[in-house]
C-alpha cells in the first residue's frame, strides 16, 4: 500500500526525541500536509465507488449513504451521523475503516469524558523517573553538571513523555485513518468544545509543544443517538447524515446477507412485516439488528413462512415493550 | 447556479432554518463534487451541508422541491420558458421507460406531438386503469406520467394565482377517484396472495397499497409545485408554501395533518426533556457548606480544614398540580401539554391533573394507568366529569368546584398550572378562588395558547385572572411549551 510508503516520506517532527525515534511520524510542520497528499490510496473516486467498495465489506448502503460518505471524503469534512438507535450508525464508520484499509480509532463518549481520556496526557509518573534519573547521574558523576532548569523543563515535556488518546492519535498517525467519535450526544454541551478543533482544523493545539497537524487528513465520524441537540458550533462543522430505518428492499437485502440460510421468501417476508411495525404507534420499532434476530430465530425455529402462530410466538424478539407486543398484536390480527 | 443557491438558502433560512455562512459555502463547495444533473446527487449534497436537523428535512424537502424542480432532460437551475402548456407537451415527450412501450401500453407517448393528443383521447376509465397499471407495477417513472396527465387534466390550474396548490391537489385526487383506486389496488394485491393468506398477509398488502396510493399523491403533489413554479417562478410560490417548522406551529391553528406531525414530534421532545433532567439530577452542585463536618475532617490534619466538606444538595422537585381547560377551542393544547408533564413525572415530586370544561374532573389515574400516555389524553374527553351545563367553558364553576373538592391538594410545595385562553363566555370569574389558590401554593402559572395580542379581547378575562398569577406565559406552539416545562421541572419556579 502507498500509505505506507507516504509514512516514511513526513519528516520528523522538530520535537522528535533523536535517542527514541521509534515514535515516526510524529508532529509534522503544515507543509508536510501537501506532501502527504490528503487521505491518500483510501480515498473514493465516486459514490458508487463507495457503494461498491462498502459492499465488498458487507455493509449494504443505500444512495444517500454513499453519497454522504464521498462527499465527506473530497471535502475533508466529518460526517455526524444520526438516527434511532441499532441502524448501523457505527457500523457505517467501522465498514468504511475496512473499505479503505484504514485504521479505525474509536472514542467512545460518556458523560464525564474530558482531556485528558480524549486528547492527550502527560505521563507523570515518566516525567518523575525522568527528573529523578537526572539527580542520580549528577550525583554520581565527579564534575557536577550544570543541568539548567530549562532544559529539564524542554525534556520532560516533550512527546516521549506524551500519552496520547484517540482524538490526538488520530491526528498524528500517519496511515489512513477513520476516527469514530461514538455517541457524541453523552458528553456534556461544554465537552463538545474539546472536538472543535480536531474537526474543523484536524489539528490538537498542546500549550508544552505547540500545535500538531495531522499529516493525513483521518475521515471523522461522529454518531448522535439525538438525545439532546448538538451545539451549533458542532454541526457547522460536519455535514449532516439521518440514519433512518432502512427501505424493504435494502432491508431485505441485509437479512439476506447476514443471515446465512435464509429463503427469499423469508427475507422479503420478514422485511415488510418489519416494516410494517415501523408503522405503527410504538415505543420503540425494531432495529436492524432486531430483525436480525428475528430472522435468525426463525431459521434456527425452521419456519420457513410467517404466519399468525410463529409471528406471535417470536414477536417478543422484536418488540420490548409490553404494551407495544399487545398494540402490534392487535393491529397485526394475531389474535 | 450560485443564483439559484443563494435564492435556495435565502428561501431555508425565511421557513425558519438557521443557516451560518460557513455551511453555504459548504452547500457551494458541495455541488461542485457532484454531477449537477443528478437531481438526488445535488439533494444529499445540499442536505448534508446545509440541514442539520432532522426534523428540519420536511421544510428542506418542500424548498428542494420548489426550486430544483423534478424536469426531463432539461438542466437543473436553468430558467424555464415558454407556457405552461408548452411544459405539460416536453414533460410527456420526456424518456418513457422501455419495458412499459415493449409491453405496448404507452406506444402513443413516444411521438413528441403526438404524445398529449394521444393522452387527450382517454377516457376516465381509461386514465384510472393506466394509473392501476403504473401503481401495480410501482414504476416512479410511470406513477409520474400519470400524475403528470393527471393534473394537467383535472387540476384546472389557472396560471397566475397566488395560491400553494392544496386545493389543486384535492381536485385532481377528487377527479382521480383515489378511494376506488385504493381499493382497486388491495383488490388485485389480495387475489395474488394465497387464498389461505392469514391477517398478516391482508395487513402486509393494506400497508403496500396505502404506500403506493401515498406515492402517487406525492408525484401529484410534485407535479402541481413543478408547474406552479413554472407559473410563477421559485421564489413567489416558495413564499406562498412557506409553512413555520413544526415546533413553532401555532396549535390553535394547526390543520390535521399538522396536529398528527405534532404528536409524533411530542414523544422524542419529552424524551429529550427526561434526558436533560436525569442529568441534572445526577450533575446538581453541592449544597452549602457543612460545618460539623469540615471541622470533623480537619482534625486529621492538625486543625487545619483542608478540604472542605458539604452537605449533599437536594434538587428541587416540584409537585405539580395541572388545571386544563379541555373544551373544543383549546382541546389539543391541553393534550399535549397534559403528555408533555406526565413524561417527566419521574423527575418530579408528584402531577395531579384536572381537566374541566364548565365542571371538573381529575384524570390523574387515567393517565397514569395507561402506559402510553398519548392514547390516554385521548380518551380523557370522553370519560372524565367534565359537562355541567352546557358545555361551554365556564372557569369560574370550574374553579369554585375545585377548591371545594381538591382545595386541599394544594399546599405551599405546589406549583399549580392553568391551561386556556380564559375565555370564560361571560360567566362570573371567580377570581377569588384563583387569589386563594395562589395564597396555599408555591407559584401559579397560567398557560395562554393565544397569541398576546388576543389577551383580553371579546371574552377573554386572562388580565383578572393574571393577577393572582406568578406568570402568565404565551405558550402558542411546542417549543414555547417544551420550554415552559423545561424550566418548570427544573426550578420548580419560572423566570
Amino acid at each position: 500500500m502507498a500509505s505506507s510508503g507516504s509514512r516514511d516520506n513526513v519528516p520528523a517532527g522538530p520535537f522528535e526525541p533523536g535517542a527514541a525515534g521509534g515514535a515516526a511520524a510524529g508532529v509534522a510542520p503544515a507543509a508536510s500536509r501537501a506532501a502527504g497528499g490528503g487521505r491518500g490510496n483510501g480515498s473514493f473516486g465516486s459514490a458508487a465507488d463507495v457503494s461498491r467498495r462498502l459492499e465488498n465489506t458487507g455493509y449494504l448502503p443505500d444512495d444517500r449513504i454513499s453519497a454522504v460518505v464521498y462527499l465527506a471524503s473530497r471535502l475533508e469534512k466529518p460526517v455526524l451521523v444520526e438516527g434511532p438507535a441499532g441502524t448501523g450508525k457505527t457500523e457505517l464508520a467501522k465498514s468504511v475503516a475496512v473499505a479503505t484499509g484504514s485504521r479505525l480509532i474509536r472514542l467512545q463518549c460518556y458523560e464525564g469524558l474530558d482531556e485528558s481520556k480524549a486528547l492527550y496526557e502527560w505521563n507523570y509518573r515518566k516525567q518523575l523517573l525522568r527528573i529523578q534519573a537526572e539527580r542520580v547521574a549528577e550525583a554520581s558523576s565527579a564534575q557536577a553538571v550544570e543541568v539548567s532548569w530549562s532544559s529539564i523543563e524542554e525534556d520532560i515535556f516533550s512527546e516521549e513523555f506524551l500519552l496520547e488518546r484517540p482524538l490526538l492519535s488520530a491526528i498524528r498517525a500517519g496511515e489512513p485513518t477513520v476516527l469514530l467519535v461514538d455517541e457524541v450526544d453523552r458528553v456534556e454541551l461544554e465537552t463538545e468544545a474539546l472536538l472543535l478543533e480536531v474537526l474543523s482544523e484536524y489539528q490538537v493545539s498542546i500549550p508544552e509543544i505547540g500545535t500538531v497537524r495531522a499529516s493525513s487528513i483521518p475521515m471523522v465520524f461522529l454518531t448522535s443517538n439525538g438525545t439532546r441537540e448538538l451545539s451549533e458550533a458542532l454541526k457547522r462543522r460536519c455535514l449532516y447524515l439521518y440514519l433512518d430505518y432502512p427501505s424493504p428492499d435494502r432491508e431485505r437485502r441485509i437479512v439476506t446477507a447476514k443471515v446465512p440460510g435464509i429463503s427469499m421468501e423469508l427475507a422479503e417476508q420478514v422485511a415488510r412485516i418489519v416494516q410494517t411495525l415501523r408503522g405503527m404507534d410504538l415505543k420503540k420499532h425494531p432495529s436492524i439488528s432486531e430483525t436480525l434476530d428475528w430472522a435468525r430465530t426463525l431459521v434456527v425455529l425452521g419456519i420457513g413462512f410467517v404466519d399468525e402462530a410463529s409471528t406471535s410466538a417470536t414477536l417478543n424478539v422484536l418488540l420490548k415493550y409490553r404494551s407495544d407486543l399487545d398494540k402490534a398484536a392487535k393491529e397485526l390480527g394475531l389474535e | 447556479m450560485l443564483d439559484v443557491l443563494t435564492g435556495f438558502v435565502e428561501e431555508l433560512r425565511a421557513a425558519g432554518l438557521e443557516i451560518s455562512i460557513t455551511e453555504a459555502a459548504d452547500a457551494g463547495r458541495a455541488v461542485h463534487e457532484i454531477d449537477m444533473s443528478d437531481r438526488d446527487a445535488l439533494e444529499v449534497a445540499l442536505g448534508s451541508t446545509l440541514v442539520k436537523s432532522h426534523a428540519h428535512w420536511k421544510v428542506f424537502k418542500t424548498v428542494f422541491e420548489i426550486y430544483f424542480a423534478r424536469r426531463h432532460g432539461a438542466q437543473i437551475g436553468a430558467e424555464r420558458t415558454g407556457s405552461l402548456e408548452d411544459d405539460i407537451r416536453r414533460e410527456l415527450a420526456g424518456p418513457v421507460p422501455s419495458h412499459a412501450m415493449s409491453a405496448g401500453e404507452y406506444e402513443p407517448l413516444t411521438g413528441t406531438d403526438g404524445a398529449i393528443e394521444a393522452l387527450g383521447e382517454l377516457s376516465e376509465a381509461e386514465l384510472s386503469d393506466a394509473a392501476l397499471r403504473a401503481l401495480e407495477a410501482d414504476d416512479e417513472e410511470l406513477v409520474r406520467l400519470v400524475a403528470s396527465y393527471a393534473v394537467s387534466r383535472y387540476g384546472g390550474m389557472q396560471p397566475g394565482r397566488p395560491v400553494g396548490g392544496v386545493y389543486y391537489l384535492y381536485r385532481t385526487l377528487r377527479a382521480l377517484q383515489v378511494e376506488a383506486l385504493e381499493a382497486r389496488l388491495m383488490e388485485g394485491e389480495l387475489s395474488r396472495t394465497s387464498p389461505s393468506a392469514g391477517a398478516i398477509e391482508r395487513r402486509l398488502a393494506r400497508d403496500a397499497v396505502k404506500g403506493r396510493i401515498e406515492r402517487l399523491r406525492q408525484a401529484i403533489e410534485s407535479e402541481i409545485r413543478r408547474r406552479l413554479v413554472a407559473d410563477r417562478g421559485a421564489k413567489a410560490l416558495a413564499k406562498s408554501v412557506r409553512r413555520p417548522l413544526i415546533t413553532d406551529v401555532d396549535v390553535m391553528h394547526a390543520t390535521a395533518e399538522e396536529l398528527e406531525e405534532m404528536r409524533r414530534v411530542v414523544r422524542p421532545l419529552s424524551r429529550k426533556l427526561a434526558v436533560r433532567l436525569a442529568k441534572r439530577h445526577r450533575h446538581t452542585r453541592k449544597g452549602p457548606l457543612d460545618f460539623r463536618a469540615t471541622v470533623r475532617r480537619s482534625l486529621s490534619t492538625g486543625g487545619v480544614p483542608v478540604q472542605p466538606s458539604f452537605r449533599a444538595a437536594k434538587p428541587a422537585k416540584p409537585e405539580i398540580v395541572v388545571l386544563a381547560d379541555i373544551s373544543g377551542s383549546v382541546a389539543t393544547f391541553a393534550r399535549f401539554t397534559l403528555q408533555l408533564v406526565h413524561s417527566v413525572a419521574s423527575h418530579l415530586r408528584g402531577v395531579r391533573s384536572f381537566v374541566f370544561v364548565d365542571g371538573i374532573d381529575e384524570v390523574t389515574k387515567l393517565i397514569e394507568g395507561h402506559e402510553d400516555v398519548s392514547d390516554a389524553v385521548r380518551r380523557i374527553s370522553t370519560e372524565a366529569d367534565v359537562m355541567w351545563v352546557d358545555g361551554h367553558s365556564d372557569y369560574g364553576h370550574a374553579f369554585t368546584v375545585f377548591l371545594e373538592r381538591w382545595g386541599e391538594c394544594v399546599g405551599p410545595k405546589t406549583t399549580l398550572m392553568v391551561l386556556g385562553d380564559a375565555r370564560n363566555n361571560y360567566h362570573a370569574s371567580q377570581s377569588w378562588v384563583l387569589a386563594e389558590l395562589s395564597r396555599r401554593a408555591r407559584a401559579v402559572y397560567w398557560l395562554d395558547p393565544e397569541p398576546r395580542a388576543y389577551w383580553g379581547t371579546g371574552d377573554s378575562i386572562v388580565a383578572e385572572y393574571g393577577a393572582w398569577c406568578d406568570a402568565v406565559v404565551e405558550c402558542r406552539n411546542l417549543r414555547q411549551l417544551e420550554d415552559f416545562v423545561g424550566k418548570l421541572s427544573e426550578k420548580g419556579k419560572v423566570a
